[in-house]
């Protein structure tokens, strides 16, 4: 490569759509041990002074999670700002908000993994890890939810001493199956993933409890071509298996709202509109973390900035379906002709929680605009202040649907005000410090990036780069030997 | 293990490259051997063909894992609410299959992925922590930047002197035999 390397704001340049030539996912001259070494150098080094001031940041925001939410088992959920109509508080909005989050992580490796979206290979890693961690409050927060903590065990189908069971046709139940299948069908995913990847950290452990800690979690992996067939088509169809299951999950999730009758919920836009939104705010949440830790962790050439603004493009494009659902559940509202329904929308534009719903158009329908233009796309300064609005818009919504409907109902004689109470809001941030802690540890311990996913990318590239060369001296002349994998989508 | 020690037990290659890899897999197929393998620190299309390799009846266990799944979904909703403890609500049937439909769904999700996950780790013999390839110290490679292909003792043709012989005029940068 002669030509001088295009650069934005000091980054490599790979956005670029030019018929004919696909641009390189992974940059600078990257082979097998460069990219172990890349990765597993995160692992392997002495961690950093900001490693440690990240961890004890997380630590102490999770301190205030390990007070306020024993404080409000042993007190009673009277500390928390929920009242006659308003019976769903922040533990539901939370609930929804996390659940969302962890949306983005299964459609990176699933959905883009059947796609062939060969530039999810640098990014699934991490996003698979966030997903796990995000579904872990979809467990916190309907268990303190519930009042009684230590009952929580009744959302499941125990046989106990009363010989009762739930009722299958409520739709918080099959929610507790949805939340559960996801985290687990995560789970297994996330770490089979990881098993090549583990054993290449087995196999560079330099002392005796990272050989056995890597090598139990390994399981004895060698790389074997016969393993690595059948690995591959588990992981086919693992993905091809995740795929509707990540659909299923939020459209369950809003089943919990719309199977009601609550004026506001009781709507059948809901299930595309709740999936629409998670990736939305899934996305967001990737790129919040992603931005940062390229930089810390030097993984610049892998993440690079196509990757980022492939993301930023998901992200505008949701957030325009979003924004699209917003109208059209007020087109309904009008147009369906319902009274309390008409009145239920009217009241969430322009009544007592106005503030919260302008804050979530402001934050979802107007800031992901600015993506039109690919200067924002490519700004890292710009795309991180973008994640973090719709982050925050994204929460506001489930505040708007979750509040503003019970807060006014039907009878103006049941309504009331909600507040939240410093245990709300502790509890809200608290569960920002579990879940960035759980990352940082994360970033330390586990390969960060798919190696092996990101090799194969890369041997693809030198093959490509290689067959180009030889096309320009000798034409009609291809090497024999290892066939190119099935060109991918460049992304 | 009551063999004694020193036992050739394997035979190792080592090559610089897939394509030299691939070339090579393709000779020690031909010349008929049965348990032997290429080790790869990614998987390498093409090589299933160049091996020999037969596809896989893994989705077999993931096709029986989802049919339980949605067997037991139906059954364990039917029974609990609508045979063991039938239980009137608002004036709904109690066996509605509408209404069964997103548990029966997640299960047949979730049991197949248990078929995809576990039945991969079977069929791989996984876990398995001693594998004579890790008393190799030139095997640490082959999760990073080398290629390999093994031959075992268990094969008829397994004969170390040979076997080292054939894959060096392969191309193979360093052979090596692995003791027990």
């Amino acid at each position: 490569m002669a030509e001088a390397v295009a650069r934005i704001g000091g980054e490599i340049d790979n956005t670029q759509d030019v018929p004919g030539r696909r641009e390189n996912l992974i940059l600078g001259n990257q082979n097998d041990s460069t990219v172990t070494d890349v990765v597993c150098r995160i692992v392997e080094t002495k961690p950093t002074k900001g490693w440690f001031i990240a961890l004890f940041f997380s630590l102490s925001v999770l301190g205030l999670l390990g007070i306020l939410v024993p404080y409000l088992i042993f007190t009673g959920i009277g500390v928390w700002g929920v009242n006659n109509p308003v019976g769903w508080g922040f533990a539901i909005v939370n609930f929804v908000f996390w659940v969302g989050i962890g949306h983005a992580g299964t459609l990176i490796s699933a959905i883009l993994f059947l796609f062939r979206q060969k530039w999810r290979t640098s990014i699934n890693r991490a996003a698979e890890a966030m997903t796990i961690f995000a579904v872990m409050f979809a467990g916190l927060f309907p268990g303190i939810h519930v009042g009684r903590a230590w009952f929580a065990y009744w959302m499941f189908p125990l046989p106990n001493q009363m010989s009762m069971w739930p009722n299958f046709r409520s739709p918080l139940l099959w929610d507790v199956f949805a939340v559960g299948t996801y985290f687990t069908v995560s789970l297994l995913f996330w770490y089979m993933g990881m098993i090549p990847d583990i054993a290449t950290l087995r196999d560079r452990a330099e002392n005796k409890f990272r050989r056995l800690g890597y090598g139990l979690l390994a399981m004895g992996w060698t790389g074997s071509n016969r393993m690595w067939h059948r690995y591959e088509r588990a992981y086919l169809l693992l993905a091809a298996l995740a795929t509707p299951l990540v659909l299923s999950v939020h459209s369950v999730v809003s089943f919990d709202f719309a199977v009601s009758l609550v004026p506001g919920w009781h709507t059948t836009i809901f299930p595309p509109y709740f999936v629409a939104g998670a990736i939305f705010s899934g996305f967001a949440m990737v790129v919040t973390l992603l931005v940062p830790c390229r930089a810390i962790f030097g993984l610049k050439e892998i993440i690079t900035l196509r990757h980022l603004e492939n993301m930023n493009k998901i992200i505008m494009v949701t957030g325009l379906m979003v924004g699209y659902a917003y109208g059209i559940e007020f087109f309904i509202a009008w147009y369906g002709g319902n009274a309390v329904e008409k009145f239920t929308f009217q009241n969430r534009a322009f009544g007592q929680y106005a503030w919260a719903y302008w804050i979530m158009v402001s934050c979802n329908v107007i800031s992901p605009q600015i993506y039109w233009f690919k200067k924002a796309r490519t700004s890292l300064v710009i795309m991180f202040i973008v994640s973090i609005f719709v982050n925050i818009g994204m929460w506001f919504e489930r505040f708007v649907i979750t509040i503003s409907s019970l807060a006014n109902d039907f009878v103006p004689s049941a309504w009331d005000y909600y507040k939240p109470t410093f245990v709300d809001i502790g509890i809200l941030i608290g569960a920002f410090g579990l879940f960035f802690t759980m990352f940082t540890l994360f970033c330390r311990f586990l390969p960060f990036i798919a190696i092996s996913e990101v090799k194969a990318v890369v041997a693809d590239q030198n093959r490509a780069a290689e067959l180009a060369l030889l096309h320009s001296t000798q034409p009609g002349e291809a090497p024999s030997g290892a066939e190119p994998a099935p060109a991918g989508a460049g992304g | 293990m009551a063999q004694p020690k020193g036992r050739p037990v394997l035979v190792l290659g080592e090559f610089e490259s897939a394509d030299s890899l691939m070339v090579a897999a393709e000779q020690v197929r031909d010349a008929g051997f049965t348990h032997w393998d290429c080790y790869t620190p990614y998987p390498i299309h093409g090589l299933d063909e160049k091996m020999g390799v037969k596809a896989t009846a893994l989705p077999w266990f993931v096709l029986g894992g989802g049919l339980t799944g949605c067997f037991v979904g139906f059954l364990m909703q039917w029974f609990m609410n609508a045979f063991d403890y039938p239980f009137m609500i608002s004036g709904k049937p109690t066996w509605s299959v509408p209404a069964n439909i997103p548990v029966s769904f997640e299960l047949t999700i979730l049991f197949s992925a248990f078929g995809a996950f576990f039945g991969m780790l079977a069929m791989n013999g996984l876990p398995r922590f001693y594998r004579p390839h890790f008393r190799s110290e030139r095997f640490r490679r082959a999760t990073n930047d080398r290629y390999f292909i093994g031959i075992e003792a268990r094969d008829r043709s397994f004969d170390p002197a040979k076997n080292q012989d054939l894959l060096s005029s392969l191309g193979a940068s360093h052979v090596e035999v692995v003791e027990e």
